[in-house]
């Protein structure tokens, strides 16, 4: 048994992942070809995991589907319609009745409940008669939903290229009340929408929090003092404090891709202008000056650049500068104002906020501002976060009147948008890196 | 034909009740900054003068933007003139200026554009003499509208700048 050292997560709640051996270790063909007009999602069958009990088998089994199916890329086959209802990860599938099914790619795992948990996965290519995945996992009890994300990554990776995104969590804005006098707490939960836990009591508003890089540390919005002030939260030790003190009003943080700096923005008689300081504290950097609005600043993967909305010239449109200040180059030329920008994790597109034609849209662009796509559109849509493989994007959408906000994702190809169950009205979502 | 003059007298005072108990209602973020009244609380008329029931009623305590602006109408600076002047009478009162925007725009631009219109209004007043280290200012963003619907019609009653008395 080899150790996967696939990610620091196996260090912490993950005693171990394995790869799993097996007899016909050919390389398999089977392979999603994500991109294209003519895309199709592929047809996987997952049977409940095989377990002791059978209940909990059918759990994590469901967890796997739902990641996949939400995805856009894959479609799990009704697990009634299959010809094996329970995995078997110790033999080899009769792949003759597979493929009788139009089955190509087959999912058997298996899970127990002991002193850990313990799920092995194989993945058959039922056409080659191959195995593409083999793999096992340990993980503590109490992660049995991670033990289902992890898997679901593992499968998508294999079959879809790149890293996947559903071991993540998602902290967002949690709305209730009226909305003239509306709450909003921050809250957080695993992509998937489950494990909600709330962690500001909406006392106070709180806005606008975001993940450092290493997931622990959260920057957010606080309403406390009157005016807004960005604060610095700690998730594991629930201690807070705020970030600096220079101008009337702080907020849009945002952290550095090496989590040690925080870009944000300063009011200060009307003007709005983006500084940066190091998160244990420190004298603020002025990186824009002037009496326009810069805010919304978002660090480029390297952390040599930022990207921001500034209306210095009119109406908001994005901007780019170096992370020290500087010269900053216009990048959005299109009809109406952009906002919001930010950087995807490969470093390869920005997504953000536009508005034209009395609609807003969700859209990304080249860092260059070339190759604009629109992904999404309607009454009120705004605040993209990227999924850490930088193919899917969630933000939040909004009927308007007496209604509330809702968390939605939408692929970069603008396939497959889908509303994120939330128990409340949600909004700002920022998505996890994959969990360490 | 003319009404009994018993009944005109109930009739004016019961438009001026409903008057004041709308005027209550569309102020509703400002009065929640300084502690709720009841509508059945307020006295009659404009309020006494010097009151802050004077001040909202007869003054008026908030001027309108229009979209994505802050420069100030000329009806939101005779507004402005007259809140000055009744400041400067009643030199008692602090004031806070909140800075509102309408929910067609982003969560942090708005809450930048709040605090533009907020400093435009600070800096009139002090224009027209009210002392500076009287007023303080917050920006609400889009976060507190106090008219609901899908129009301009409530868009335009969001995008405010409101004084409130303290």
């Amino acid at each position: 048994m080899t150790l996967l050292t696939r990610r620091s997560a196996l260090k912490l709640g993950l005693a171990g992942g394995a790869l799993l051996a097996t007899s016909p270790m050919a390389m398999a063909q089977l392979r999603i070809v994500v991109e294209g007009a003519n895309f199709q999602p592929l047809p996987i069958a997952i049977p409940d995991f095989a377990s002791s009990d059978p209940t909990f088998g059918r759990e994590i089994a469901d967890i796997v589907r739902n990641n996949l199916r939400r995805s856009g890329l894959f479609l799990p086959l009704d697990p009634a319609s299959l010809p094996v209802k329970v995995g078997d990860v110790n033999g080899t599938p009769d792949f003759n009745v597979w493929r009788t099914s139009n089955v190509d790619a087959l999912v058997m795992g298996s899970v127990e409940r002991g002193g850990q948990i313990t799920s092995s996965v194989r993945v058959w290519d039922t056409q080659q008669a191959a195995q593409v995945v083999g793999k096992s996992y340990n993980t503590d009890p109490n992660s049995a939903r991670r033990i289902g994300h992890i898997v679901s990554d593992a499968i998508y990776e294999q079959l879809a290229g790149g890293t996947g995104y559903f071991d993540t969590r998602v902290i967002y804005t949690a709305e209730s009340g009226p909305k003239a006098n509306r709450t909003r707490r921050l809250a957080i939960m695993d992509q998937d929408g489950a494990n909600v836990q709330y962690l500001t009591d909406g006392a106070t508003m709180a806005l606008t929090p975001r993940f450092s890089p290493n997931g622990d540390l959260v920057t957010y919005m606080n309403f406390a003092e009157g005016n807004p002030q960005v604060y610095l939260l700690q998730l594991s030790s629930g201690q807070q404090k705020r970030l600096a003190n220079v101008g009337a009003m702080t907020f849009a943080p945002r952290f550095s891709p090496d989590g040690g700096t925080v870009a944000f923005s300063v009011e200060q008689g009307g003007a709005t202008n983006i500084y940066s300081v190091g998160t244990s504290g420190g004298q603020p950097t002025q990186l824009t000056s002037g009496a326009a609005i810069d805010t919304g600043p978002s660090y480029s993967p390297d952390g040599g650049r930022i990207v921001f909305e500034s209306d210095r010239g009119g109406s908001p449109q994005i901007y780019m500068m170096g992370a020290g200040g500087g010269n900053a180059q216009r990048v959005s030329f299109g009809q109406g104002s952009y906002s919001t920008p930010v950087w995807s994790p490969k470093g390869d597109l920005i997504a953000f906020t536009r508005q034209s034609g009395g609609q807003f849209h969700i859209g990304i662009m080249a860092p260059d501002g070339s190759g604009e796509r629109l992904l999404y559109s309607s009454f009120h849509a705004e605040g993209p976060t990227w999924a850490p493989n930088g193919r899917v994007i969630m933000f939040f959408q909004d009927p308007g009147g007496n209604d509330g906000p809702r968390l939605m994702s939408v692929d970069i190809w603008g396939r497959n948008p889908l509303t994120v169950a939330t128990e409340s009205y949600a909004s700002d979502p920022s998505w996890s890196g994959l969990r360490g | 034909m003319a009404i009994p003059a018993p009944f005109s007298t109930a009739l004016r005072a019961a438009a001026m009740l409903f008057f004041v108990v709308v005027v209550a209602a569309c102020s509703r973020s400002s009065n929640d900054a300084v502690g709720l009244t009841g509508a059945g609380n307020l006295g009659p008329g404009g309020g006494a003068p010097g009151s802050q029931q004077e001040f909202i009623v007869t003054v008026g305590d908030r001027v309108f933007f229009t979209t994505d602006s802050s420069s100030l109408t000329s009806e939101a600076m005779a507004t402005l003139d007259k809140q000055a002047a009744w400041l400067n009478q009643y030199q008692n009162y602090r004031v806070l200026i909140e800075g509102h925007a309408d929910e067609r725009g982003t969560r942090e631009y708005n809450i930048a554009l709040g605090a533009r219109r907020s400093s435009v209004v600070v800096n009139y007043l002090v224009s027209k003499g009210v002392n500076g280290g009287r007023i303080t200012s917050q920006s609400f963003g889009k976060e507190r509208p106090v008219a609901i619907c899908n129009d301009i019609s409530c868009w335009s009653q969001n995008r405010r700048a409101v004084t409130v008395v303290q």
